[in-house]
């Protein structure tokens, strides 16, 4: 039997590494790519908990994240082939038109 | 020695059933190839291969020789790393499906109560093969093979997931064994109890997106020799391409063996004979359904032309899409007031 | 033999998850990140959630990450430049400060007691439907409505010309 924490821990570094990327990357679908890290580790907490607390809840929310990161993957890269074909360019640092 | 048998007994049957399994695929995989070309042959009045061995029977062995012994190149300016991970990534999964597919009453490897979404995974897994082959080869026609290809298969996956929900209703169970034991008997003592009978909707969706799904005639314009040379493999030689070749082949043997599961019983038919051929019977059914629809996927690439891309996208989803949810809606108001 | 199985899913999760970060191009990090997610399945199923982990396979990783090849195949995306020079250092920092967020993280997790018995669960799809259907219909009835907004959304922001 393996112990809760263990998941617990494994799913904060896959998050910390998540946020790692976000903060990192200079490329849109990287950063995409580090959001789904994320809710893939919020995913394995849900499911941890649930098989230790006996409730379905949990699996369930877990459908609802997927539904959301597909939305939201889809219209991320919709967003992205707009600002490819404006820009030629996938960095976040050129996207800089409204700094003062 | 008798007590490491003993202790160890159930591992060491699921080694055999799985040397069994993996064995008896491999070979008809092999023996498929010169099915097809036999039975083309034939439908074009000509006798195919019939020079190594009699009546052309040695053939993939000269063939399997010829792969292994070719020389392995590299296109020049191609990604040697996805060049080399797109057939492992395109055979992986098609052998893969193979684990929880029932041949018999006790020969499966594996049986989970979420068998037929695993199969399912599974196959949409191998959409990467394709589509890394493409890209890897670095030249145009594989990367549009590779780009229609992949569109294709992620469009009829819809339609082959959609058209089994009736059938899972009707069966109640996502275990591939539970539905072949649900399949069991007769109606009026002789009709046997298949689930063609009342989901002939089901089964024609699920026969059609299975065709689309593996890239076969009428729907190959992914890999079509008279427009893009031979799509996502056409730089690939040796045992790679075996590799690509094999796979869809085994991809072929897939849907056709869920298609018995589903809709033809599985392994059931008439038991007869003694103790020991009433053991091995229920696997000579299976194979034999799945030949008949080998056969007919043949036929098929035999006779019927190709479907120009864009019938083809919108076929996926303006027909059949909308056919298999009438299906699923048809099939649960039936279900629901008996 | 369970505790083998974790640790070896664990380690393809986190090599895949650090492997996402350090590729310089970025259809490695997609391939590395559906390798995250096959591990992340195979964790699902220890867990006896079952359904969820062919589900998981299906959508995210059948389905998603194609959509993400696939855009980064249309565009033809070469590898990346090198960024502006003078914050490249931070970049490094980054990895102290994050190894010790995890280590507050953890040491707060570490407390967490699951019950003493573990209660039965089965992740089957008979017990995740009857559930889904009944006291949560009403967000699976809306997020149909947020996947059709994001479909209509994503067509009207992907075309060339409005």
């Amino acid at each position: 039997m393996i112990p809760l924490n263990w998941y617990l821990i494994l799913a904060a570094a896959l998050f910390l590494l998540g946020m790692l990327g976000f903060f990192i990357k200079r490329n849109i679908i990287s950063l995409l790519l580090s959001v789904e890290i994320m809710l893939n580790a919020v995913n394995l907490t849900f499911v941890a908990f649930s098989s230790r607390n006996g409730q379905i809840s949990g699996q369930i929310f877990v459908f609802f994240v997927l539904v959301v990161a597909a939305a939201e993957a889809a219209v991320g890269l919709a967003l992205v082939i707009a600002m490819f074909r404006n820009r030629e360019t996938l960095n976040v640092d050129r996207s800089n038109l409204l700094k003062w | 020695m008798s007590e490491f048998f003993n202790s160890n007994r159930e591992i060491i049957l699921l080694f055999v059933k799985m040397i069994v399994i993996f064995g008896g695929v491999m070979t008809a995989l092999a023996y498929t190839t010169l099915a097809e070309r036999k039975i083309m042959a034939f439908v074009q009045m000509r006798p195919g291969p019939n020079r190594v061995g009699p009546f052309g029977l040695l053939q993939p062995l000269a063939d399997g020789a010829k792969f292994l012994l070719k020389e392995q190149t590299v296109p020049g300016n191609a990604n040697v790393f996805l060049y080399y991970l797109a057939p492992i990534v395109s055979m992986i999964p098609a052998l893969l499906s193979f684990s929880v597919i029932p041949f018999g009453p006790d020969l499966k490897i594996a049986d989970t109560n979420v068998s037929l979404l695993f199969i399912f995974a599974i196959t949409s897994l191998g959409v990467y093969g394709i589509v890394l082959g493409g890209w890897a080869s670095n030249s145009k026609y594989p990367l549009m093979g590779a780009m229609r290809a992949s569109a294709q298969m992620l469009s009829y996956e819809l339609s082959l997931t959609l058209s089994v929900v009736g059938v899972l209703l009707i069966s109640n169970t996502l275990s591939l064994n539970s539905i072949v034991l649900s399949q069991q008997g007769t109606w009026l003592g002789f009709i046997p109890r298949w689930n063609i009978f009342p989901q002939f909707i089901g089964f024609f969706v699920y026969v059609l997106s299975g065709i689309a799904e593996t890239n076969r005639l009428p729907f190959d314009l992914a890999e079509s020799e008279q427009e893009l040379v031979a799509g996502w493999h056409t730089e690939y030689s040796g045992m790679k391409f075996a590799m690509f070749f094999l796979a869809e082949y085994a991809n072929m043997v897939t849907v056709s063996a869920l298609a018995t599961i589903m809709f033809l019983g599985g392994w059931n038919g008439p038991m007869f004979g003694p103790w020991w051929l009433q053991m091995g019977l229920p696997t000579v059914w299976f194979v034999l359904k799945i030949s008949g629809f080998l056969f007919l996927y043949m036929l098929i690439r035999a006779t019927i032309p190709r479907i120009r891309y864009d019938q083809l996208m919108r076929f996926g989803w303006k027909v059949l899409l909308p056919i298999a949810v009438a299906n699923v809606v048809l099939t649960s108001f039936i279900v629901a007031i008996s | 033999m369970i505790q083998i199985l974790f640790m070896f899913f664990a380690a393809v999760a986190l090599g895949a998850a650090i492997n996402v970060l350090t590729q310089k191009h970025v259809l490695y990090s997609s391939l590395s990140l559906i390798v995250l997610l096959t591990a992340v399945s195979a964790l699902f199923v220890l867990m006896q959630a079952e359904f969820l982990a062919v589900i998981n396979v299906i959508v995210y990783a059948g389905a998603i990450m194609v959509l993400f090849v696939f855009v980064i195949m249309l565009l033809n995306l070469p590898a990346d430049e090198e960024s502006n020079d003078r914050l490249r250092w931070l970049k490094f920092a980054g990895i102290p400060m994050g190894l010790f967020l995890l280590f507050m993280v953890a040491r707060t997790v570490w407390r967490v007691e699951g019950s003493a018995t573990t209660p039965e669960i089965a992740g089957t799809a008979q017990a995740i439907g009857a559930s889904l259907f009944t006291d949560y219909i009403l967000p699976f009835e809306l997020t149909s409505l947020l996947i059709l907004i994001a479909l209509m959304g994503a067509v009207v922001f992907a075309k060339k010309d409005l």
